[in-house]
């Protein structure tokens, strides 16, 4: 069954798909400049205590976000394919 | 005709500008190194063409002072201008985002797949023809480190063109997807064993040991090479060769007047003491060469390897929340640590920082509370003498003073401090050859930049204290630095001569004969009061003169309230 979740509760070493990022232009933007995107198999490598950073894989990319943006990226688990 | 380099951040631009050019830019394995617009030529046998190298961007919307530089120098761009976009050959798909938005400017532009020779060894096949068929644009192969494919590529500028590639903004992935389907395979590969090793420095405990270990052997290494050379080499030196030639140029000057006196200074039972002689050829240049330079090469040392290794952008990740604190993101430790350098590339890069009131922030603390390796060289000299004890206090001190004006700003400063978004290079071993050249420029620049201000210090110094205006000043300071501070009325001519130079006034501090508590309080205010001369103009050109005196001010005014607590507690604590 998939899992809806954000970054930040998505388990460390999940990997899962964005379906949606709760923004505005900006974060957006910024986001997707930089890889991250509705329909991205991304794989959480850590994530901070106390609200510090998220840092995911895509791709060949490791991107470190701050807590408030991992919250608002949501994401989905159970994405049908085990490779990024 | 200019070649005009663009990529996203840390794709090896700078590596790359030097190959093609010869020239000698800093480069190093996190994004955000490149802060500005450096320029160079390349001298192919027909022409010469100017090369200009921005900071990396990942859009043409600027997000930071560095990108604003590049965007900015990007809307400058002349009719027959070619635009060298370098990717990054592992990360094709997110590279393309910015070819494609380059590509609608309509320039005559080629691309370099750089990283040629990691994309391979990660299992990453791209049909650099193919691709030079779709986008209808030259596609070159390169490694920026090595040299290998610039020598083509160069050949090929004058067949850039305008790209003929349409595409819907809004289809710009699927789009992108397309290309690589076409144009790249992937082999199927797991995490190495080095990637999962690595990302142990990311994750929260195992991350906090590692950070410790690294900085502590990094500040041990320092020290132990710092002192090594000292010891070993640049104190004999003096001892041995230099003394005996400057008491025969001192007998020579009949071993007195004006000019024995200015050259040579104060010689104590036939001997001299650099600390104390304070002559231009002596103090003058004991104090660059022999008390600081080997510290900076050590430090450099050290931070280059850091820097090259991409071991920063993963500090940077496990110091967020304090730098939030403080009112700035994960990638504060960058200015903070080239601080521990020299104040004026820390403050150039505080251009990494998204906001004005980060950037605000991050440039009060490094000249606040981060001293330079030249100042911190000669605390270690002057305050040593008292023991580790003396330095941990010092040191303490200073963090403290970054933590708590960092707090401060951040609660009563208008705004809030944006979050980290940051990509973490992977590791790479540092390539010797452009490690060595990093140091030696740094090296160079630090001699360049020091040794007319240390000698035109020691100058000034002697000129100062001979017509008595320094006794004069002393005077006058005395009720704020001896009553509240409780240093002598002389040290005046330390914090005069700080303006000019940090390490020459902790320098003029040496024949003081501080106790314990005075040398702690000396170190600290020294580092606090006020900015050097070289980071007071970088601070008014980065920051206009209003923050510059707004800086000035905090200073000034921490100086004070720290340097009349300190005094108190130390004289509460050990009498």
């Amino acid at each position: 069954m998939a899992k809806h979740t954000d970054l930040v509760n998505l388990g460390t070493g999940k990997k899962a798909v964005v379906t949606s990022i709760h923004g505005g232009i900006g974060v957006t933007g910024r986001l997707d400049s930089m890889g991250i995107r509705p329909g991205i198999l991304l794989e959480k490598i850590s994530g901070q205590p106390f609200r510090g950073p998220v840092v995911v894989q895509v791709g060949n990319n490791r991107i470190a976000l701050g807590f408030g943006m991992a919250c608002k990226v949501q994401v989905k688990t159970d994405h049908g394919e085990d490779t990024i | 005709m200019r070649l005009v380099m663009v990529g996203n951040p840390n794709v090896g631009k700078s590596a790359l500008f030097n190959r093609l050019t010869g020239a000698h830019v800093i480069v190093s394995n996190y994004p955000g190194t490149t802060v500005e617009v450096t320029r160079g030529t390349i001298h192919t046998a027909t022409q010469h063409i100017e090369v200009v190298d921005f900071p990396g961007i990942y859009s043409l919307k600027p997000t930071c002072k560095a990108e604003e530089v590049a965007a900015t120098e990007l809307g400058k761009l002349m009719p027959d201008d070619v635009i060298l976009n370098v990717v990054d050959s592992t990360n094709l798909e997110r590279n393309l985002g910015l070819t494609l938005q380059l590509i609608k400017l309509r320039k005559p532009m080629l691309v370099a797949l750089n990283f040629w020779d990691e994309a391979e060894h990660t299992g990453v096949k791209i049909d650099a023809p193919a691709l030079e068929g779709i986008l209808g644009i030259p596609c070159l192969p390169v490694v920026g480190t090595t040299g290998e494919g610039t020598k083509t590529l160069a050949d090929r500028i004058h067949q850039a063109t305008i790209s003929a590639y349409d595409f819907d903004d809004l289809r710009k992935w699927d789009e992108i997807g397309e290309i690589l389907g076409m144009v790249q395979r992937l082999s199927h590969r797991h995490h190495t064993l080095g990637e999962r090793l690595g990302d142990a420095s990311l994750k929260p405990f195992s991350g906090a040991v590692i950070a410790i270990l690294v900085l502590g052997l990094s500040f041990g290494a320092i020290r132990w090479i710092g002192e090594g050379l000292i010891d070993t080499i640049f104190e004999p030196f003096f001892n041995k060769i230099w003394s005996p030639l400057m008491l025969e140029l001192s007998a020579f000057l009949g071993g007195g007047g004006w000019l024995q006196h200015l050259l040579i200074g104060t010689i104590t039972d036939g001997r001299i003491d650099y600390g104390e002689s304070f002559g231009l050829l002596t103090t003058g240049l004991f104090v660059p060469f022999a008390a600081v330079l080997p510290y900076i090469f050590a430090f450099y040392l050290v931070l280059s390897i850091l820097e090259d290794s991409g071991y920063l952008p993963r500090l940077a990740v496990l110091a967020d929340r304090l730098m939030h604190k403080v009112g700035l993101h994960g990638m504060g430790v960058v200015p903070m640590l080239l601080g521990l350098g020299c104040n004026v590339p820390a403050a150039l890069s505080s251009r990494i920082m998204e906001t004005n009131r980060e950037r605000f922030i991050c440039i009060t603390l490094t000249t606040i509370a981060v001293p330079c390796m030249a100042q911190i060289a000669m605390i270690i000299g002057l305050a040593g003498r008292h023991g580790t004890l003396a330095l941990a206090i010092i040191f303490a001190t200073l963090f403290v003073v970054w933590f708590v004006i960092g707090v401060i700003l951040n609660r009563f400063l208008k705004g809030d401090s944006p979050e980290i978004l940051m990509d973490v290079p992977p590791y790479r071993i540092p390539h010797f050859k452009s490690l060595a050249k990093k140091v030696w420029m740094r090296l160079v620049w630090f001699l360049r930049e020091a040794v007319p201000f240390v000698l035109g210090g020691v100058l000034l110094a002697n000129l100062l204290y001979s017509i008595g205006v320094i006794d004069f000043i002393g005077r006058v300071a005395a009720p704020v630095v001896t009553g509240i501070m409780g240093l002598p009325k002389e040290s005046v001519g330390g914090l005069l001569i700080g303006f000019l130079r940090k390490d020459v006034a902790v320098g003029m501090l040496a024949p003081l004969d501080l106790s314990f508590r005075q040398t702690i309080v000396a170190c600290v205010v020294l580092a606090v009061y006020f900015p050097c001369v070289a980071t007071f103009t970088t601070i008014l050109r980065e920051m206009g003169i209003v923050r510059l005196l707004m800086i000035t001010a905090i200073m000034v005014a921490t100086a004070l309230v720290v340097g009349g607590m300190l005094n108190l507690a130390l004289w509460a604590i050990f009498g």
